[in-house]
């Protein structure tokens, strides 16, 4: 099996599932519980969310634990410019989003917020020219999605932190998802008041995720109860996951350096193998995209024909992002870049983790290269 | 845990069951995929997400459409009424709730009052249960929302759904209910109970924690709370915890099955107590109501003892107990519960302890139990 849809979600590292399953049984009870096995349990989540605070670079009360990225970058968005709406009503993000952010986006405009989307170009990047003349006096939040999901295009957002730099009522989010550990970024350097990261992206548990804020600022609850994280997110800690992510979080830190030039040079070998393929045509620009993510077309050929072709090899590829794959229209991110809408329709994306081996690159090219000769023929025929 | 800790806080939460656990590590490790994907793994995720469903539909008495998956009681409570106060807002803005519900509830209606709602918070008697006639009174043309819990976390009452779901029948005001304690010993169906909006949550019934559901009648007028992709039917964006979701179903199904099993071991253990109590001449009596309660929770009042070192006691002592709800995040100020049953200065708010019973407790453990807190009590008076 090759799995090549990292980007939709990874399997969990055996450590983490040992961990889970160790935590479950040994740490059971509810940290805010006063007796002594709630003390172990808050003793604990209090040592996880110092780990988890140093691999981030921040401190640990900056460190909220949540459900996962929709709920981060939910949370994020909404929860600034409700608490900050006083500041003003303008809110500054990008044409390609995840549909976290961009649904998020939509609902604050809605309630009377106005919101520019900052347009790309055909790389799927934005330009800080463009966003130096959309930032307004009245701007209460920009929020910029770090690593594209579907294109891999990395964003300028240390650029955009140390224009804000000057701005202190503006507050900046940065959706990392897909970013973490892959494309190193520095949260106090780069000017980041708000960073959504997920578990499930880097092979921790589903249903977790941390919401960095900077110490400072804060948030108008989305789920408001018994007052847990800083009375920021209530709701019973999830411990067993929550210490099964802090554990992937640390492993994947540790083999981040390794892992980027490794997946550099993964990329490189795929990317080599289909620039030089007639009918295929890649969407993921060479210099400005994380190493893990490659967006493509193959002329002629339907993205899920190619998909389930794959697949009899065991082979797991994905067209555009999960979260939206249910529904058969073209990428709207795709669509942002300019890329036309019949090419968009058929994008594949080949999405890698630091376990994908060189073998396996070999054996996909292989599939690949054979699956497209196979169709290009019944097309033919 | 050691044998000789004896945990009686499970209204706070609850060890995760082997078997629960047994089935959900090989999804893990075998079922990792995004439900979202369309390749085979996010194929087979999407299968286990959908048994799921239609498992946890018929335990209820619902369509496995109406079952909305959340991270857990907190969330579902936040959405339900978030949820359908915006949709409602149209109709009204008159809410009704009740004083004794858990802060999920609490605090949401209390956010929405800073939103231009207006909220009747139903006083309850000494039982801690609602007045039906008071809440006849309370009902108004422009009454868009009834939120009342099923049973309560601190004392165990159970209020009068049913007939409250009577009263609602001819008024467009949709009825939601917080029933997150009940399922393990009450068979909780929500065409009987006749609610639009019920939640759920699994760590209270030895399921993981991080995940729950609310029931949402079909055409129940409904906005999203979390946003983003298209999952649950764009009702709840975020990716599927699948593993917690299969825990979810198979705590559902475990408690089910020993439900009634439960139920009268517990009214024993309840029964142990008391009895041995009354025999050791210890002062107290039963916050609540013994005869129609949820039989996992006992709220015992002990005139004259401060809960604080009480507690802290019986811990030492060996029994984890606590003194109201879990979630007010580890403080011990009086409770809400009991302030509205005996009003504001009461001693009861001061000096009562929750017992709560759940997987493992055995008759043995209960008696020493009660050996213990009538040793503490002794020793303090």
């Amino acid at each position: 099996m090759i799995y090549l849809d990292n980007s939709a979600t990874t399997p969990p590292y055996p450590e983490v599932l040992e961990t889970y399953r160790i935590v479950s049984e040994r740490f059971f009870a509810n940290p805010s519980s006063i007796h002594r096995l709630g003390g172990k349990s808050e003793d604990l989540l209090n040592k996880s969310r110092q780990q988890a605070a140093d691999l981030l670079g921040v401190k640990e009360n900056e460190v909220i634990f949540t459900s996962g990225g929709t709920e981060g970058n939910n949370f994020a968005i909404k929860g600034a410019a409700l608490k900050y709406r006083h500041r003003g009503q303008h809110l500054i993000t990008t044409r390609v989003e995840h549909p976290a952010s961009r649904n998020a986006f939509e609902q604050l405009e809605a309630l009377g917020f106005e919101v520019t989307y900052l347009e790309v170009d055909e790389n799927g990047r934005i330009s800080v020219d463009d966003f130096k003349e959309a930032l307004r006096e009245d701007t209460l939040l920009v929020s910029i999605i770090h690593v594209n999901n579907e294109l891999g295009t990395i964003q300028p957002v240390k650029e955009i932190g140390k224009l804000l730099k000057s701005k202190p009522k503006t507050l900046f989010h940065v959706d990392h998802v897909q970013g973490l550990a892959k494309v190193p970024l520095n949260f106090k350097e780069s000017g980041i008041d708000l960073c959504t990261v997920s578990g499930h992206k880097i092979h921790g548990p589903k249903g977790t995720g941390i919401l960095y804020v900077r110490e400072g600022v804060s948030l108008e609850p989305l789920l408001a109860g018994g007052g847990q994280e800083f009375a920021q997110r209530s709701g019973t800690e999830n411990l067993p996951a929550i210490a099964g992510m802090v554990k992937a979080l640390r492993i994947t830190m540790e083999k981040s350096q390794k892992g980027i030039a490794q997946l550099e040079s993964l990329n490189a070998k795929i990317r080599e193998a289909l620039e030089s393929h007639p009918l295929v045509t890649i969407h993921s620009n060479a210099q400005e995209s994380a190493p893990h993510i490659l967006n493509a077309t193959v002329k002629g050929i339907r993205a899920e024909v190619l998909i389930h072709a794959l697949e009899e090899e065991e082979i797991y590829i994905s067209t555009k992002s999960a979260c939206s794959s249910k529904d058969t229209g073209a990428s709207e991110i795709l669509l942002a870049c300019h890329i036309p809408e019949a090419v968009a329709k058929q994008a594949i994306r080949i999405s890698m983790s630091f376990e994908n081996t060189e073998a396996e690159i070999n054996t996909f090219i292989a599939a690949f290269k054979k699956k497209v000769g196979e169709l290009e023929k019944v097309r033919e025929a | 845990m050691k044998m000789e800790h004896i945990y009686l806080d499970h209204a706070a939460t609850t060890p995760l069951h082997p078997k629960v656990l047994e089935s959900m590590l090989p999804i893990y490790q075998k079922v990792f995929g995004n439900p979202s994907s369309i390749h085979y793994f996010g194929r087979e995720a999407r299968k286990l997400v959908d048994d799921a469903r239609e498992n946890i539909a018929k335990a209820i008495g619902a369509k496995p459409n109406e079952i909305v998956f959340t991270s857990g009681g907190t969330e579902a409570d936040n959405t339900a009424i978030i949820g359908t106060a915006m949709a409602m807002k149209a109709k009204g803005n008159h809410i009704i709730t009740s004083k004794i519900e858990h802060h999920a509830v609490l605090h949401t209606c209390q956010y929405l009052e800073t939103q231009g709602f207006e909220v009747t918070y139903l006083d309850v008697d000494e039982k801690g249960r609602i007045q039906l006639d008071e809440f006849q009174q309370a009902i108004r043309e422009d009454t868009i929302l009834v939120t009342v819990m099923y049973g309560n976390n601190e004392v165990g009452t159970i209020q009068p759904i049913r007939e409250m779901a009577q009263i609602l029948e001819e008024h467009s005001a949709l009825f939601h209910t917080d029933a997150v304690q009940a399922f393990g010993v009450k068979k909780v169906e929500v065409q009987a109970l006749g609610v639009d909006l019920m939640s759920m949550v699994a760590h209270k019934i030895n399921g993981p924690k991080g995940v729950g559901f609310l029931y949402v009648k079909e055409g129940t007028p409904f906005s999203p709370y979390q946003h983003g992709g298209e999952q649950e039917r764009k009702r709840r964006a975020g990716t599927h915890n699948v593993p917690g979701i299969v825990g979810l179903e198979k705590a559902l199904v475990l408690a089910a099955e020993n439900r009634d099993e439960n139920d009268s071991h517990y009214r024993r253990l309840q029964t142990i107590i008391l009895q041995y109590l009354e025999e050791q001449h210890i002062d107290f009596s039963v916050n609540g109501d013994v005869k129609d309660c949820l039989s996992h929770i006992l709220n015992l009042y002990f005139p004259g003892i401060k809960v604080e070192p009480f507690l802290t006691a019986l811990d030492l002592g060996g029994v984890a107990v606590s003194s109201g709800s879990a979630c007010t995040a580890g403080s011990v100020e009086p409770s809400h519960v009991l302030s509205a049953m005996y009003g504001k200065e009461a001693e009861q708010a001061k000096s009562s302890i929750r017992i709560s019973f759940g997987l493992y407790n055995t008759e043995e453990q209960v008696t020493q139990a009660a050996k213990i807190i009538a040793q503490t009590v002794k020793r303090m008076l």
